[in-house]
């Protein structure tokens, strides 16, 4: 082995705050960058919400909306319209990071791998509900649907519901950022996995608005949804440095 | 303790070995110049490195610790064949980004300052997709630098470079070297690397042919190392 001799090893001579910015912060910073560059171009969001309220209205002409068996599988289309725009949203969370090979840069910086993941996490987060939160008053109009009856059960279910689109979502975003094909890969790795929360999140929006209260007997698929968020966001948080770094 | 310890490095490729146990050590204000045709393995022993990837075989140590650990990436500079900045983000948005996530105290302070010393600070607030291919080299350096690194990491770093944005990194590399900082660049400009470099390390199909302290002969003719060392 070829060895050099050596002047004495100098540490970084940069001052950091603390033991460096605290995880939290770095959390946010990335939230802020992503949140930020995405309302400068509304590449992402532009497209989630366009096509949110264009199947929304194509389907409500392919149903009678003010039949009883509307509101039955209203629910469902709901979900499956804020899965499909939410994956449009989702293909940018990791792609953002790879014109001028920025991923390379935030991989190198002093920040975890599930800090990141949280981050990025966060942010898309925040555009996928801005992208529900417009299009579900649509959906009621166009389906004759009183989705705010029980306004906060209904927000809770968005919310649960969305984390879970997210987080699966940003984990195979990480996972297919490298592959050509990965805006097909992205759906094709995400919805299987997301089986079990949307079935929840669609009995549970079903309930909502045909008059019925979460807590009643389907309070299970609420056990199931919190169940899902909990197991993937740990899941991913801890295999996201591996999907990373390798 | 070395600034950098790689030992017995291999990485493969699907079954191809584009590492094949590497071993060296620099110390620590040491200027390696890593040099090899295209295809030796030169940006993935740097990316290996910097911990982008892990190796196969072999352990890589910085400053005494494991490239991933947190506090080791604060230690590291990297400047890759991607400027590693965002184009929708301005000037000092991608400084105050980055100096945010190193923990920098006054961030924008920080970014300010290496803005003027990378000839930017005019422009400081237009947005990067609207940056000539210079700025943007020079605001990529400025980026690498920023938390003054004890390590830097440059792959191909002075490749499609403007004159200014060569003087700039050279004049930075120079301090650097000065402050006994280490600084590890591959590079086909042999030239400008020589100039800089205290040792070099000539890679062959993944092998490390020769390492050594660079000479005035090599100083004077760039390809002499190739020409006594290289695969002929």
């Amino acid at each position: 082995m070829a060895t050099i001799a050596t002047p004495e090893v100098t540490a970084s001579p940069v001052r950091h705050a603390g033991s460096g910015a605290s995880a939290l912060r770095q959390v946010f910073v990335i939230v802020a960058k992503d949140l930020r560059a995405e309302l400068r171009t509304k590449e992402a969001v532009n497209a989630a919400l366009a096509f949110a309220i264009m199947i929304l209205v194509l389907f409500s002409f392919a149903f009678d909306p003010a039949a009883d068996e509307t509101k039955m599988f209203a629910g469902g289309l709901l979900w499956i319209v804020f899965a499909f725009a939410g994956t449009l949203v989702l293909n940018r969370s990791f792609a953002r990071e790879l014109p001028n090979d920025c991923l390379d840069a935030l991989i190198a910086a002093p920040i975890s791998g599930a800090m990141l993941f949280l981050g990025k996490a966060l942010a898309s987060y925040v555009l996928v509900m801005a992208v529900e939160l417009v299009a579900l008053p649509v959906f009621g109009i166009f389906y004759y649907v009183r989705w705010y009856d029980h306004f906060w059960q209904m927000m809770l279910v968005l919310a649960l519901g969305t984390w879970a689109i997210t987080v699966v979502g940003t984990v195979f975003s990480a996972l297919t950022v490298n592959i050509r094909l990965r805006e097909v890969m992205l759906p094709m790795l995400t919805y299987p996995m997301l089986v079990p929360a949307l079935m929840a999140s669609m009995q549970l929006t079903a309930d909502l608005v045909n008059g019925k209260q979460i807590w009643g007997p389907d309070f299970i698929w609420m056990k199931v949804l919190i169940s899902f968020d909990i197991l993937y966001t740990a899941a991913s948080l801890a295999l996201v440095e591996i999907v990373l770094v390798g | 303790m070395h600034a950098i310890a790689v030992e017995g490095v291999w990485k493969y490729y699907g079954d191809y070995p584009a590492l094949r146990d590497i071993s060296f050590t620099t110390a620590p204000g040491t200027c390696l110049a890593l040099i090899g045709r295209n295809g030796a393995g030169k940006t993935t022993l740097l990316r290996t490195i910097a911990g982008f990837s892990r190796p196969m075989k072999g352990k890589i140590e910085i400053l005494g610790r494991q490239p991933r650990e947190t506090a080791t990436r604060r230690d590291i500079g990297f400047i890759g064949h991607g400027i590693a900045l965002y184009d929708e983000l301005s000037a000092i948005e991608n400084l105050m980004l980055y100096a945010r996530l190193y923990g920098i105290p006054d961030p924008r302070r920080r970014a300010l300052e290496w803005l003027e010393k990378t000839g930017l600070e005019r422009v400081r607030d237009g947005l990067v997709r609207e940056f000539s291919r210079g700025m943007r080299q020079r605001l990529a350096v400025a980026r690498a630098f920023l938390h003054e690194p004890s390590v830097l990491l440059l792959d191909e770093p002075f490749t499609a470079l403007d004159d200014r944005a060569i003087a700039v990194l050279q004049r930075l590399l120079r301090e650097a070297g000065s402050k006994s900082r280490t600084i590890v660049l591959s590079t086909h400009q042999l030239r400008e690397a020589l100039e800089l470099a205290t040792h070099v390390a000539l890679l062959n199909r993944g092998r490390v042919a020769f390492h050594g302290e660079c000479t005035a002969e090599m100083a004077a003719d760039p390809g002499f190392v190739y020409a006594r060392y290289g695969e002929g």
